[in-house]
């Protein structure tokens, strides 16, 4: 086989790998975020399924993509309210929240977007400036020289869209506040034991909240990028259950935002290989059918959760509502 | 003193709950332009204004009782079973290939072995989720999730491969012999002078889930599994510390879970369909979340729910004609926001209520 071209692929995969793994990072580090503050948050899914709904809409009304993104952020913290407002202050079961939200967003995205645009829950197709587009890194021509490097420059650093690297800086970000910040030891400390926390005299409940409003922005960012950036325009479904195997890459990832990185970027490869090659060969003997190839990320979900890869140890205080002593 | 009096407690905190729902639905109806009463209007005149209209709201509460209960027994274990939807796929598998094995002749005989086809079935496909949660403490709620992406990618496959009837192009199996076709409402009516739509799906299946609903109530009130289960779900070290075998219960538990969603084929694949389709279940596996909540996962509760759910899918229906512009998702925000008042933002109600009578219950003494 030559070897040049096959090292292309390699890079054509690479590059769709880390394309599709921008909404499960920002996902990901969404949940980190929440569940070392001990909220679960089943309802990533929901959050940003209306994010990417609202950045289509906004972004094809305005024709500005940024606008979409802030609009999907907004749209993100409301549900984020209502999470806080269930699992904090009423101390609501926090598995029943997210998935209501969860619901409520399948249902409205389709219910609001068939009664504005009349094209079965799909948004007009964005152009122009509706739309993100790739930037290409300076130095190109320069790197271009190396023999291996300057391929990989060109094809998998260079070319994305904002988006994209916005979502590789907040993985170094999000390791910085939790860990050599003030506000992130508080918040890894929430997760494991509120009450000590309360005791010396923090609020549990605001250090819960900003978490879950972390979160909420995180997560509208990761909808946008599905909806300005990956694909041009909403669609019905359209997170197809990223926000799930965002939390199954949570756990494989240990609850740490390096490891997430990882994980996700494992999940984006499958996703890239059913995308680029939906039907394998195996040695010449028979087919991989394609609906096994699609269902891999899922599968591959339930494997991690069953804990082949290492035992995780989440939060000790995940899930559990704190009810202060009186 | 008890903090307040127990028809509160089941009957006016989740009626307060649901009407909360409606109200938000109903700004949903009014920031899209339409009138929220003359939808409801037109849903319950859709629902229950003609014999054809009733058929189809007891046929969609028929699927949504067997789901709903489905869930409920899952939560009297505390076990959140979201995988309802990729049970009842495969549990209409298991049902197809019964059904298609044989020339049955007769329907009663046939519906026996479907019936345990679709439970086998329903019940195997919760299996591994169940062993999971069991033994290795994967999450339930995210494991059944993925089980139903990965049972719509199953399908998908049957149906496109094996399973599919070569002589089309959609993706289906052949249609099941005559002799399986079971009675509908017109046909047992029809003798007893009592004449009832032709077009509707309402079949004997309605009995079955009545029925599965009796069935549930004994096995978690009247027998000793029921018990542990119920222990299991107050309180998981105490039920250990007595003797109880969490995961056996945790397995049976879903199991019987995931059969009573496998059930849900009987009404749509053999009742309705007549052949095995990729999308029957429809998200009924999600409604019975909902069902089982405001049915406060007791079998009296949920065939009330079911029967109100079935209205709201049906009156759904006939609300996207008048409407064009409700499309018929809008069942689908009911239901979150019946789940999110009832299930997550219950103390919201119940606190304020909880104080309303314990004030009362003070200026008596």
């Amino acid at each position: 086989m030559d070897y040049a071209a096959s090292y292309l692929q390699l890079l054509l995969t690479m590059d769709m790998t880390v394309r599709l793994s921008v909404a499960l990072i920002l996902a990901c580090l969404a949940g980190l975020f929440s569940e070392r503050a001990g909220i679960f948050d089943i309802g990533l899914e929901g959050k940003m399924l209306i994010s990417a709904f609202l950045s289509a809409t906004v972004a094809y009304e305005t024709n500005s993509a940024w606008l979409g993104v802030l609009a999907a952020i907004a749209g993100s913290l409301v549900f984020s309210a209502i999470h806080g407002l269930a699992s904090i202050t009423f101390r609501g079961n926090q598995l029943i929240s997210g998935v209501a939200l969860n619901f409520l967003a399948s249902g409205l995205t389709v219910v609001v977007g068939n009664a504005w645009y009349h094209q079965g829950g799909r948004t007009p197709t964005l152009t122009g400036a509706g739309r993100f587009h790739e930037i290409t890194l300076p130095f190109i021509d320069t790197f271009n020289h190396i023999p291996v490097f300057g391929h990989f420059y060109a094809e998998v650093i260079s070319g994305h869209k904002p988006i994209v690297y916005i979502a590789f800086l907040v993985v170094p970000l999000t390791w910085w506040i939790l860990f050599r910040t003030r506000f992130g030891l508080r918040l890894r400390a929430v997760g494991e034991n509120p009450a000590s926390v309360d005791t010396a005299g923090i609020s549990v409940v605001r250090l819960r909240y900003s978490a879950v409003m972390i979160a909420g922005v995180l997560c509208g960012i990761a909808g946008a990028y599905l909806a300005t950036s990956q694909a041009a325009g909403f669609g019905r479904e359209m997170t197809a259950g990223r926000g799930y195997i965002a939390l199954a890459a949570l756990i494989f990832a240990k609850w740490r935002p390096f490891y997430a990185l990882g994980a996700t970027l494992l999940f984006g490869l499958l996703e890239a290989i059913s995308n680029l090659y939906p039907n394998i060969n195996v040695f010449n003997l028979f087919d991989i059918p394609v609906q096994f190839t699609q269902a891999l990320p899922y599968i591959l979900t339930v494997v991690i959760l069953a804990g082949f890869v290492g035992k995780a140890v989440p939060p000790k205080a995940g899930g559990e509502p704190y009810v202060k002593e009186r | 003193m008890e903090k307040m009096p127990r028809w509160a407690d089941v009957a006016l905190v989740p009626l307060i709950n649901v009407i909360l729902a409606f109200f938000v639905s109903g700004l949903v109806v009014l920031a899209i332009g339409e009138n929220p009463f003359r939808a409801i209007w037109i849903m319950i005149s859709g629902s229950l204004g003609s014999t054809s209209g009733i058929g189809y709201t007891l046929y969609y509460a028929t699927n949504y009782m067997f789901t709903g209960l489905a869930v409920a027994i899952a939560f009297h274990a505390r076990l959140f079973n979201i995988g309802g939807e990729g049970q009842a796929a495969i549990g209409g598998v298991g049902a197809a290939l019964v059904l298609l094995a044989f020339n049955w002749p007769y329907w009663w005989m046939a519906l026996p072995f479907a019936v345990l086809g679709a439970a086998l079935f329903g019940g195997a496909w919760a299996l591994v989720p169940a062993y999971l949660q069991a033994k290795r403490g994967s999450h339930i709620v995210i494991t059944t999730i993925m089980f139903n992406f990965i049972a719509a990618a199953l399908m998908g496959y049957l149906l496109n491969g094996v399973m599919k009837n070569p002589n089309t192009q959609n993706a289906e199996t052949v249609a099941f012999p005559p002799g399986t076709h079971l009675p509908t409402a017109y046909e047992v009516l029809a003798p007893l002078g009592i004449h009832f739509s032709k077009s509707t799906p309402l079949n004997v299946s309605f009995l079955l889930a009545l029925g599965c609903a009796v069935l549930v109530w004994f096995i978690l009130w009247r027998t000793r599994l029921g018990y542990e289960i119920r222990a299991f779900g107050h309180n998981e070290n105490a039920a250990r510390y007595a003797g109880i075998n969490a995961v056996r219960i945790t397995i049976i538990t879903l199991m019987i879970s995931g059969a009573l969603a496998g059930l849900l084929s009987i009404n749509a694949v053999m009742g309705q369909q007549g052949l095995l389709i990729k999308e029957f279940v429809e998200g009924a596996g999600f409604v019975g979340i909902a069902v089982a909540l405001m049915g406060r996962s007791h079998p009296f509760g949920i065939v009330l729910a079911s029967l109100l759910f079935g209205m709201l899918t049906q009156g759904g229906f006939e609300l996207t004609w008048d409407m064009p512009d409700v499309s018929r998702e809008m069942v689908l925000v009911i239901q979150a926001l019946i789940i999110l008042f009832t299930g997550a933002l219950d103390n919201m109600v119940r606190d304020p209520v909880e104080r309303l009578f314990l004030r009362i219950g003070k200026k008596k003494d």
